[in-house]
């Protein structure tokens, strides 16, 4: 099914010690605004909780905010964690990350990063995009 | 190299694995059933000869009673009593974008705790581990037959592939959502303190079906008048004969979820329901009662499909456009294609 139309299921989390979850929140609230139906884990999970719950869940993408700048270190071990279940999900990391470390971020495999401007549509879209471009992938 | 996706052949593989504990195939079996249609069927007719025997129990209240709370701890005691807990937590889809904020996970950090530690020791090659929960969420999908079509489905899933008890968490909040924890073998509806008087328990509805009653935020003010307005609700009943004919009268338990006091009670509750259906034969007619409204609710829906279909045929455009004209009144329209329909395809 086509991830225009269909309910696209998102996990959403905030990984590690991090308490600010505004942010979340509000993504939360524009992808159910886009018609995506959001598994929202909130605050203090780790790989293994993320892992257990995009299995049960059948998650197509996960999101994950990062307000402590340490998003090199867990969003690469949630990429890694994700690979040796092998479940292959693109990981979309919002948050506060500096432009320099964007790059490095796709490197490790983050399918893509959202800063502090991002619209409502485009949350949307990069969330679709990363969709449909890792099915694409799978199917290649 | 997997078989292409939903083909006959990729079903029974994940049927295969997800009764070998693999917990992947599990979830995405759950979306195929979720989305309905042929594989749904499919999935239904491989779990139909190994279900039967877990113990259904619906949860439902009104939002924030504190369900999912009270569903981790008991989920938790579960667990460690060495059962195998399946949840199949529903939230509300939005009618206006069809999306869901799916939060009642986020409730149950205890149990996903231990999912994960599992999670970890079956990674480490320890094998599949058969003892710990499984938490589904699932949204309503704007029109409610979807759910009435789904739920049925995916508790057979669970209950196949080992799953037991099977826990469904639903707002009591629709006439779907009621029925659907109605149709469990045990009927838990949660209330608080602060939610009405008691002429809100004598009002028809959600309290009529509930098996256990359990009273959360027990340790708030009010509490205790709940309690007495349940019990009083319940000596109607038997005033005007509408308890059952047995006697069985649903108990009122005291908890508070966040901290878990009242939680092994309300286990032993449903436990004590269940040996009470075993023993007056009527697990075997709510599972019929639960069957036909099953079927029911599947031939609905196809016939609501096909009226769809035949509004839009050239015969149904052609009916519908008199009717609008007001040339003939719409019961003539109406029952001139519902003839056509029960006709067959011409």
């Amino acid at each position: 099914m086509a991830a225009e139309t269909e309910n696209l299921r998102v996990i959403l989390a905030k990984l590690g010690l991090d308490g600010h979850d505004r942010g979340l929140k509000v993504v939360a609230r524009i992808l159910r605004d886009a018609g995506m139906e959001v598994i929202y884990l909130g605050l203090r999970q780790t790989t293994d909780s993320i892992v257990a719950a995009a299995e049960q869940e059948d998650a197509d993408a996960i999101g994950l905010s990062m307000h402590n700048a340490g998003h090199m270190t867990l969003a690469p071990n949630m990429v890694k964690a994700l690979k040796a279940a092998e479940l292959d999900i693109p990981v979309i990391v919002g948050g506060i990350v500096p432009d320099d470390d964007v790059a490095r971020l796709h490197e490790a495999g983050v399918a893509a990063v959202l800063g502090p401007g991002a619209s409502a549509e485009e949350v949307a879209r990069v969330v679709r995009d990363a969709v449909q471009a890792n099915r694409a992938g799978a199917q290649a | 190299m997997a078989p292409p996706p939903n083909s006959p052949l990729h079903l029974v593989e994940l049927y295969d694995a997800a009764r070998g504990g693999h917990r992947r195939s599990l979830g995405r079996l759950l979306t195929l059933v979720e989305r309905g249609g042929a594989e749904a069927e499919r999935i239904s007719e491989l779990a139909h000869p190994d279900s039967g025997r877990a113990h259904i129990i619906g949860i439902t209240g009104a939002p924030g009673a504190g369900k999912s709370t009270l569903t981790g701890q008991l989920v938790a005691k579960l667990i460690e009593a060495g059962k195998r807990p399946a949840i199949l937590a529903v939230d509300p889809s939005s009618p206006l974008t069809g999306g869901a904020i799916l939060g009642d996970r986020i409730r149950m950090d205890d149990v996903v705790g231990v999912v994960a530690t599992d999670a970890a020791a079956a990674a480490a090659g320890d094998g599949p581990d058969r003892t710990s929960a499984f938490i589904r969420s699932m949204a309503t999908r704007g029109h409610s037959g979807g759910l009435a079509l789904a739920v049925p489905l995916a508790v057979r899933l669970f209950d196949a592939v080992g799953y037991d008890p099977v826990i469904i968490e639903t707002v009591g909040v629709g006439q779907v959502e009621v029925d659907v924890v109605g149709a469990a073998d045990t009927a838990i509806v949660v209330v608080t303190p602060g939610m009405g008087d008691a002429v809100q328990a004598n009002k028809a509805g959600l309290l009529e079906v509930a098996d256990v009653f359990v009273v959360n935020k027990a340790d708030r003010p009010g509490a205790n008048d709940v309690r007495r307005d349940l019990d009083l609700m319940l000596d109607l009943s038997h005033l005007t004969g509408q308890e059952s004919a047995d006697g069985y009268r649903p108990p009122i338990l005291m908890t508070s979820a966040l901290t878990g006091v009242g939680a092994p009670e309300v286990l032993a509750a449903a436990a004590a329901h269940l040996d009470h259906l075993d023993a007056s034969g009527q697990r075997t007619s709510r599972r019929r009662a639960r069957i036909r409204s099953e079927i029911q609710a599947r031939m609905e829906q196809k016939l609501a499909a096909l009226t769809e279909q035949m509004l839009a045929s050239t015969e149904g455009a052609e009916l519908l456009s008199k009717a609008e004209a007001g040339a003939i009144p719409p019961t003539d329209a109406s029952a001139a294609l519902l003839q056509r329909l029960l006709a067959g395809p011409a």
